[in-house]
């Protein structure tokens, strides 16, 4: 039983982060339409700032990550504004291949600027494990959860009750008619881009201490957070947290009891799932199907 | 009364096909004014062609001022358009649709708009929290309305709010229209093709035929000429 909740709870951690990232699509799929392909490798190249800022700097972990948080908003916006805009009116097979075109792109940045050498990034969270009525935790997925679940907290509440939140959201379901209202679109997308990149910094950062750093760190977990998005719903955001910590768990327990899949067959399972969630409800979970008139 | 809107040879085209082809009217302030025609006339592509959702040429004053930009600026110079077909955030709430409104405006205190709103729409009140797709047509339209009116604009233009509406319901709206223009001097723009309830709330009416003004005058005068009737407004 002991074991059973500490893999519920490790599953748990990485189910965070895997939601971070999958809610980091969802926030571009439903104002772009599209899949951004490079939020993987976006989330890694914020992780090389922190990197950066701690081990080169001497900066200690919490202001470097504030920092990383902040750079890689104005490096969303800024990518938005520099390669998605000129795009965004043409088609979403157009779009899907400048993300392509993006990964690659930022990957051979990070190959470029750091080499490809690994590097270790320590985590703010002590590894040692306390003790909760009889089962060991471990301080580090605590922090994890927290972290994850924390950020996608603060970007619930900033999307339900500000003005520019709800602004954004009036723009991803209607665009013509928040322009009428006066909302500009292209700021929020671009404002979109911005929120979506520091997700996916989150997501990289807490992934960073548990693996080693190199420039295609995020491209495994990139695919559990298509898992995750795909089962809650690409079009929801709670689907995209639900769908993360369901697939984070799921794999987890499947790695630990059920033998033949292990560590080594959890990537399969992903995608098993992401082929099945498809043929059974596209929409996933949480989303809601798409009506077509005919 | 000076005019608040005024719109001078106005041209617009959608590809091929020109849409309007030399518009010009005028809409004085504190008036009601209305665009008559037949489906296809260019009327819903006038108000496009104000509110900048439309590539126009010809001149459009706006209090005067050259009206330039796209349907953002449009906004915040105070125009607020109520597009065919309900235009409400369907997927957001009553209450957020309604904030929505208010989102040009520099004075974020909504508590007396919001009552005054209640006033006109009794029903908003309770249903602050639903989903505007989850309303009726009527209830859309007047949700579309009371959105419209939370920018505090200078010129409302709607149209067609009749469409696909019971007439009760036309009716209700229409009065509270005729009400906002009486009791705050709100100057409204409305295109409709069912003339009769527009000509009985409009002071003045525009007739487009295929891009162009045929008729204008007073409505008095175009209700009671039987030729611009039969011809243009078909009762």
């Amino acid at each position: 039983m002991a074991d059973f909740v500490q893999q519920v709870v490790s599953g748990l951690a990485s189910g965070g982060v895997y939601g971070s990232l999958a809610l980091a699509l969802v926030l571009i799929h439903r104002a772009t339409g599209v899949i951004n392909f490079a939020q993987g490798e976006m989330a890694t190249f914020s992780t090389y700032i922190l990197w950066t800022l701690t081990a080169n700097h001497g900066w200690s972990y919490w202001p470097a990550f504030v920092v990383t948080l902040l750079v890689s908003f104005a490096g969303g916006i800024g990518i938005h504004e520099l390669v998605i805009r000129p795009v965004e009116r043409g088609s979403v097979l157009r779009i899907v291949i400048v993300t392509i075109g993006l990964l690659l792109l930022i990957n051979g940045a990070m190959t470029w600027i750091w080499t490809g050498e690994v590097r270790y990034v320590q985590g703010p969270f002590p590894t040692r494990t306390i003790d909760i009525g009889g089962v060991a935790i471990s301080l580090q997925d605590i922090g994890t959860i927290a972290v994850s679940i924390g950020t996608v907290g603060l970007l619930w509440l900033f999307f339900q009750f500000t003005r520019v939140g709800l602004a954004m959201r009036a723009a991803a379901v209607n665009p013509a008619e928040a322009r009428l209202v006066g909302v500009r679109v292209t700021w929020m997308l671009g404002l979109g881009w911005g929120l979506a990149a520091v997700l996916g910094a989150v997501s990289g950062m807490l992934t960073a201490p548990s693996t080693i750093l190199d420039p295609s760190m995020m491209q495994v977990v990139l695919i559990y957070a298509f898992a995750a998005a795909v089962l809650g719903g690409i079009d929801s955001p709670v689907g995209a947290v639900v769908g993360g910590l369901l697939i984070g768990v799921g794999l987890n327990l499947l790695g630990a009891y059920v033998d033949f899949i292990g560590s080594s067959l959890q990537l399969p399972a992903a995608l098993a799932i992401i082929l099945v969630v498809l043929m059974v409800r596209p929409a996933g979970i949480f989303g809601r199907r798409e009506v077509k008139k005919v | 009364m000076s005019a608040l809107l005024e719109l001078k040879g106005v041209e617009a085209r959608y590809g091929p096909v020109q849409a309007l082809r030399g518009v010009t009217l005028e809409v004085p302030e504190g008036s009601i004014v209305a665009v008559l025609g037949a489906n296809g006339a260019g009327k819903t592509t006038a108000l496009r062609a104000v509110s900048g959702t439309v590539r126009r040429t010809g001149e459009i004053l706006f209090a005067g001022k050259p009206l330039r930009g796209g349907p953002e600026s449009v906004a915040k110079a105070g125009i607020a358009h109520v597009p065919e077909g309900r235009g409400t955030f369907t997927e957001l709430s009553v209450l957020e649709n309604l904030k929505l409104g208010a989102y040009t405006r520099r004075d974020r205190d909504l508590t007396s708009d919001m009552a005054r709103m209640a006033e006109y729409f009794p029903w908003i009140s309770e249903r602050g929290g639903q989903r505007a797709g989850t309303l009726s047509g009527g209830e859309q339209q007047m949700l579309a309305l009371a959105r419209a009116l939370m920018g505090r604009p200078r010129l409302l233009m709607l149209d067609e709010p009749s469409l696909g509406l019971a007439p009760m319901i036309v009716r209700e709206i229409f009065r509270i229209v005729r009400e906002l223009n009486e009791k705050n001097g709100l100057t409204v723009l409305v295109v409709e093709q069912d003339a009769r309830i527009a000509l009985d709330v409009a002071a003045s009416a525009y007739v487009l035929e295929v891009g162009r003004v045929v008729v204008s005058g007073p409505s008095s005068e175009m209700r009671e000429d039987e030729a611009v009737r039969r011809s243009y407004l078909g009762y």
